[in-house]
């Protein structure tokens, strides 16, 4: 049905085809979270969700002001929290703006079984096309960052779109113009780059020696990045990945298998979609996982 | 505030204490973190809880709830000590020099003139010794032991560091830090900015608890300047335009106080407004105070003011009382002494302390209104909502009328923010349903009554039968029209004495400077005058540019008063006229007038050597370290202990408390003991919701759904309390069912060498809306108000804690 | 007004955006663009300009509604963000302002008066007349009955103290000043609003 110019994409899920790339000349987009200017209000959260017309049922308190306790499918950032007593004894309360980090190596997009229905733009921008999700729940598994959440109702798998409507018209996503500190900036790459190195000297010269930019190479950088005052100990910030990588056993999918399986697997899809539409939701089962697994894991084995 | 927001950015250091900048006003704390990256200021928080303003500090220091007043009468000691002041600032600037008269004295906690049966202050003491002109006498080298610099170095010798330490909690290394980082700001080129709210108000003690700091910062010389000021963050859209035309019990437009009893005619009204200058050559404005009031009369009454009736002086209400507050209101109520309430976009029942005190008054009311947008919880008082709002409804005669209201985004008009700019806003879409505008509401009834009284007559009725209303639309008048009635006319052609200059009758005037005390002149408000001039709307004005990017805005809507941003500029040059910041001049003497980024506050043409003090609204022309008669409770600050503590005054064992705080002897025995409520709780907003109105938004009953209290992790461990578990908290007025959340953000602090406990109450549940049933922080606090404002102490209290299970209804 | 790129930054966060975005990888994407992401939701609706109802840091706000103010469409609000050009917010707003979509349309918004008569268990609707009409009938009788004209001493004095009224915080000056005129004509003195909470 989308109705997309290969040209805009530089990537596409389970196609062996490299998009022509027409317009890879244009900038690289990032948005730069300096977690040491956030003041944790949710603004980001809020304006998400009233941006995306999201809204998911009230809950409970859980012991934190993290609220909602989880990314869904309608929560596509999501603040988190953590009370640390550094080395001095003195207390820091690192919160953190969780959300997609649009990967330049986008691990749910390799591990992605349905034809493009994870798609990567020129400016980096890393987004789902939910009419051709299968919502198999792979791009789940293949994110090193656990951000994906598939939806019960259509199960479609759903996440942040660095508000791709808002880019397109050349307005910033809508978390980084609600900001009101300024914790969340928009722009190239390579000033974001350069930006967080003016933040960091700062962060330094005000005792965090360690401060630093998280833009993780494994995954071949982010489009989503973060100033840490600890970039030497990511985790610290509720649980962001010291070295995220993706999961070995999509990268051999990708690597070995894919090419060879993905027409199979494609044409299962296909059929589980029409299987969904006449008898009830697709989706990939326990056991074909499983199997998958297995399969994978001799073929790692197998040198 | 004194100062704008986006000024904030030229501080040298932030202080936030009494406030919770980053989560109550998220946008307006953007300034400080400018200032931190591009001004590379400090950032400093005093505050019990490790809030999220202290989350991105660059220093934190712990404190307990209502001891502020002794923290800062050690900083003041400290400044004074090390002799870490503004010297010149001080010496031409404050009241430093002025000697004060013999009989005033300090003892034992208590000031001269104490009367204990009337438990308050004969006040006669508290002033300067005067000379034969009536001029305070003063004494340039401060060497006379009774100047004010002098008195209150012996005030303040009581606040060591160790008294600090032992009063507040606050460990000895950490208040020194402060200590030193706010002295660096007594250098001329830097600054320090208060940002403060409600965590300073909301005691008995509030007036002086921003006192003290306002003394701080006349010291350090950072009054007037670029980066500097006291900045009271106001906490409603348009609280600070409804102060300004005088919403409450005991004022009137532009700062104007209603006539008490005792002023039996408008002569010995005025005779209490005349405001002598105490210095020599001093301005003194409020002796305009006539032409102000007299113009005020002939907005509110037109032609039927006259100087034959004195201007319908008589018109106006006396008050018996200093004024009827919320407290006094609602005490009234539960003696039966009153028939009718009408709440106009406000949750009483939610916002006053004592939750229980209020639903018994309210249900002893024959009538209640209340105009809204939202549902509130008032409004539904006499319904049973379980253990949240237990009320037999069958038992409540009070008849109750629910008036659907239009809201900010259905109308045009305009607020005042915090830093006093008259913003215009329009309407995007019509309300909801029947929804009408509050002012179309008010009009309706007072038409209605108007016909009553023509009639049928009734008890004096001239007020009302004579109040101006010649709107083009008499039952919903445009709020234009209002603006331009709060800005004011001339009745008649008026000629400048100096420039000849003639303003034609029925011109919109330009500034409060035309008004006159003949009838001549009409303004509704006299400090909103220049808002809304023949030019046009200046409250719409949208042109953002800022000279030198120092963040004034002078052509972005308009500030009262007069389009001047920062109060007591004049403060920001030396006596000379010269910048003491030259990089950052708010304005300066040029050898013919002032000049610079904003309206000086001070005569534009008045030469320095003229030796005019930049505080121009006082009789001194001064800045106050002693404040004369003007504080109900003391011309200096004195710690003394929330109405309910843990711990004795150690300072003066026998006087614990404000002697004056606002306590209704009705009310004194609802206050608990530290025996049976061993623990401190002080209450606040999340930054997730504003007050009870966002629990009606979905987004934000997402963001923070439940009503929860924070406890440190030593109290929860020491009582069994599981994070998320349930608890109750019990004050001697109430009690709140909640879950915990046990968080390292509160430790417990050594005071008087006892671990003191806090607990943190956030106040935004309810049992309307969208967000989970709650009981409502109010369950809790106690009817207590601060002695000047009749604030309620909703900042120390306190309360006891158990583990608990679920409240069935939940 | 000139700024160097550092200067440009140090403003704000949503300055930054406009320093390439031309060039930020839809720029040449077009129309078929428009078919892959959602559909952008302003482009024809109303703009006006507003002031953030909550604190007094009173953010600058742009109201979009859908409809054209022609005269046979009917506005209705669909999105709420901070206005740029505002000196103080710069387009920002804090989770409140940003939600207040949700405070606009809050299912909990009275749409019709409701009245409660002394013992009922429930509101019934009514009309504006009838809440008005009874409301100033009361009012009068009261006031009739408690009115202070003059006091022991024989001072004018113009004092009602037995209904009392709270005046709205988020209410405009214009609509404070007219409740003011209508409260003081009447004498009423026990008359507060939210300064103290």
């Amino acid at each position: 049905m989308s109705d997309l110019q290969s040209q805009d994409f530089i990537r596409i899920s389970a196609s062996t085809m490299t998009p022509p790339s027409a317009r890879s000349h244009e900038d690289q987009v990032a948005k730069l979270i300096d977690v040491s200017r956030c003041i944790g209000c949710k603004a980001c959260q809020a304006a998400c969700m009233e941006w995306n017309d999201l809204r998911q049922d009230i809950g409970h308190f859980e012991g934190s002001y993290q609220n909602p306790d989880d990314l869904s499918p309608s929560v596509w950032t999501l603040m988190k929290f953590a009370e640390y007593e550094n080395e001095q004894g003195n207390l820091e309360w690192l919160i953190r703006k969780d959300g997609c980090m649009h990967c330049a190596d986008p691990g749910c997009l390799k591990a992605c079984p349905a034809p493009g229905a994870i798609v990567q733009y020129a400016n980096g921008i890393v987004d789902f096309v939910s009419d051709k999700c299968i919502g198999c729940g792979y791009c789940v598994k293949g994110c090193p960052f656990d951000i994906p959440r598939i939806s019960k109702v259509d199960h479609k798998s759903y996440k942040c779109t660095l508000c791709s409507d808002r880019v397109s018209v050349g307005l910033e996503p809508a978390c980084v113009k609600a900001c009101p500190t300024g914790a969340i900036m928009f722009g190239s790459k390579a000033d974001m780059t350069e930006w967080a190195g003016e933040r960091i000297e700062d962060l330094k010269s005000r005792g965090f020696s360690n401060a630093g930019l998280y833009d993780p190479q494994a995954v071949g950088g982010t489009h989503v990045m973060y100033v840490l005052h600890h970039a030497d100990r990511p985790s610290l910030y509720s649980g962001l990945p010291d070295h995220p990588q993706i999961s070995p056993v999509v990268s051999a999918w990708k690597g070995i298998l894919k090419p060879l399986a993905m027409i199979g697997i494609a044409a299962a899809a296909l059929a589980g979609i029409f299987h969904g539409v006449t008898e009830g939701p697709n989706e990939v089962t326990e056991k074909d996982e499983e199997e998958g697994e297995r399969a994978l894991n001799e073929t790692e084995k197998t040198p | 505030m004194t100062n704008t927001w986006q000024d904030i950015k030229n501080a040298n250091i932030v202080v936030v204490m009494g406030g919770n900048a980053a989560e109550a006003h998220p946008c307006g704390f953007k300034w400080v973190i400018e200032a931190k990256i591009e001004n590379g200021a400090k950032l400093v928080v005093v505050d019990p809880r490790f809030t999220r303003t202290a989350s991105v500090a660059d220093y934190y220091a712990p404190i307990r709830p209502g001891t502020d007043i002794a923290f800062l009468n050690g900083v003041i000691r400290y400044l004074l000590e090390k002799d870490a002041i503004q010297h010149e600032y001080v010496r031409a600037y404050t009241n430093a020099g002025l000697i004060v008269k013999d009989g005033f004295s300090f003892q034992d906690g208590l000031f001269s003139g104490f009367n204990e049966e009337k438990q308050s202050y004969d006040k006669s003491s508290w002033d300067y010794e005067l000379d034969d002109q009536g001029f305070a006498k003063s004494d340039d080298t401060w060497q006379d032991p009774r100047c004010v610099i002098n008195l209150l170095k012996q005030h303040v010798s009581r606040y060591t560091p160790e008294m600090v330490s032992r009063i507040c909690g606050t460990p000895q290394d950490k208040f020194l830090h402060v200590c030193e980082l706010m002295a660096s700001t007594a250098a001329p080129d830097k600054a320090m900015t208060s940002l403060f709210a409600l965590g300073w108000t909301q005691h008995s003690v509030g007036s002086q608890n921003i006192r003290t700091m306002a003394m701080v910062q006349l010291l350090l010389g950072n009054i007037g300047v670029a980066g500097g000021g006291m900045n009271a963050l106001r906490g409603h859209s348009n609280i600070q335009g409804l102060t300004d035309v005088g919403l409450l019990s005991n004022l009137m437009p532009g700062y104007m106080t209603l006539p008490q009893d005792k002023d039996t005619s408008l002569d010995v009204y005025m005779s209490t407004k005349l405001y002598k200058p105490l210095r020599p050559g001093q301005t003194s404005y409020w002796q305009n105070y006539r032409k102000f009031f007299v113009s005020f009369q002939k907005a509110m009454f037109g032609d039927a003011a006259k100087q034959e009736n004195d201007w319908a002086y008589d018109w106006l209400p006396k008050l018996d009382i200093p004024l009827y507050d919320i407290i006094k209101a609602f005490d009234m109520m539960n003696n039966g002494q009153m028939t009718g309430y009408i709440c106009q976009g406000f949750n009483p029942l939610q916002a006053f302390p004592d939750r229980g005190r209020s639903r018994r008054g309210l249900s002893k009311l024959k009538f209640l209104v209340t105009m809204d947008p939202l549902d509130t919880e008032t409004s539904r008082f006499w319904q049973d909502f379980g253990p949240q709002n237990p009320a037999k409804s069958a038992e409540i005669q009070t008849e109750v009328f629910q008036l659907p209201c239009t809201c900010f985004a259905e109308e045009n008009g305009s607020l005042v923010n915090s830093a006093r700019w008259l913003q215009w806003h329009w309407k995007a879409a019509d309300g909801p349903g029947e929804a009408k505008s509050d002012i179309w509401i008010m009009s309706g009834i007072f038409h209605r009554l108007r016909d009553m009284y023509r009639k049928e007559g009734g008890a004096f009725p001239d007020p009302l039968l004579n109040v101006t209303w010649n709107y083009t639309n008499p039952i919903d008048p445009d709020p234009e029209e209002l603006a331009k009635e709060m800005n004011g006319r001339a009745l008649t052609d008026l000629t400048d004495a100096t420039t000849s200059a003639v303003t034609k009758a029925g011109t919109l005037l330009d500034g409060f400077a035309q008004l006159r005390d003949d009838g001549t002149t009409a303004s509704g408000c006299w400090i909103f005058t220049g808002c809304f001039t023949e030019k046009g709307n200046q409250m719409a004005r949208r042109d953002a540019t800022d000279p030198r990017e120092q963040g004034i805005a002078p052509n972005w809507a308009w500030a009262w008063p007069a389009n001047r941003r920062i109060l007591y500029n004049r403060a920001s040059a030396d006596p000379d006229g010269k910048p003491w910041n030259p990089s950052k001049p708010v304005i300066s003497w040029n050898g013919a007038r002032w000049v610079g980024v904003d309206v000086p506050d001070y005569g534009p043409t008045v030469k320095p050597s003229d030796g005019v003090g930049p505080f121009i609204m006082n009789a001194e022309g001064l800045g106050r370290l002693f404040a004369r008669d003007q504080m109900v409770d003391g011309p200096f600050p004195e710690h003394y202990e929330p109405l309910e503590s843990p711990v004795e005054n150690v300072l003066h064992p026998k006087v614990r408390s404000n002697p004056v705080a606002r306590v209704l002897a009705s009310d004194r025995p609802t206050f608990g003991d530290v025996k049976s409520f061993p623990y401190v709780a002080t209450t606040y907003r999340l930054t997730e919701h504003f007050h009870f109105w966002t629990k009606h938004a979905l987004i934000n009953a997402i963001l923070q759904p439940e009503e929860f209290v924070e406890i440190g992790e030593a109290l929860a461990k020491e009582k069994g309390i599981e994070q998320g578990g349930w608890v109750k908290v019990k004050s001697k007025r109430g009690e709140v069912v909640c879950k915990a959340y046990v968080t390292k953000r509160i430790k417990p602090l050594t005071v008087d060498g006892k671990p003191t406990h806090v607990i943190g109450v956030p106040l935004h549940w309810g049992f309307t809306g969208q967000a989970r049933k709650g009981y409502g922080a109010n369950s809790l606090t106690p009817p207590v108000g601060d002695a000047n404002t009749q604030t309620p102490e909703f900042k120390a209290f306190l309360v006891d804690v158990e583990k608990t299970s679920a409240p069935v209804t939940a | 007004m000139a700024l160097t790129r550092r200067e440009f930054i140090k403003f704000t966060g949503l300055g930054l955006a406009a320093s390439s975005l031309g060039m930020l990888g839809f720029g040449a994407a077009g129309e078929a663009q428009a078919a892959a992401v959602r559909p952008f939701k302003l482009t024809h609706a109303t703009e006006t300009r507003n002031t953030c109802t909550y604190c007094s840091v009173a953010c600058g706000l742009l109201i979009y509604s859908m409809g054209d103010r022609a005269k046979n469409a009917h506005s209705n609000i669909i999105h709420i963000e901070g206005d740029p050009d505002h000196p103080v917010n710069r387009g920002t707003l804090c989770p409140k302002g940003a939600a207040l979509l949700d405070v606009v349309h809050a299912p909990t918004r009275l749409k019709v008066p409701r009245y409660r008569a002394a013992g009922a268990t429930e509101f019934k609707e009514v009309s504006w007349d009838f809440a008005l009409d009874r409301i100033a009938r009361l009012m009068k009788d009261d006031r009739d009955e408690n009115f202070v004209e003059k006091n022991a001493a024989g001072t004018t004095v113009n004092r009602w103290t037995s209904v009392g009224m709270l005046a709205a915080s988020a209410s405009s000056s214009e609509t404070s000043y007219l409740t003011w005129k209508v409260v003081r004509s009447l004498g009423m003195v026990v008359f507060d609003n939210q300064a103290r909470v």
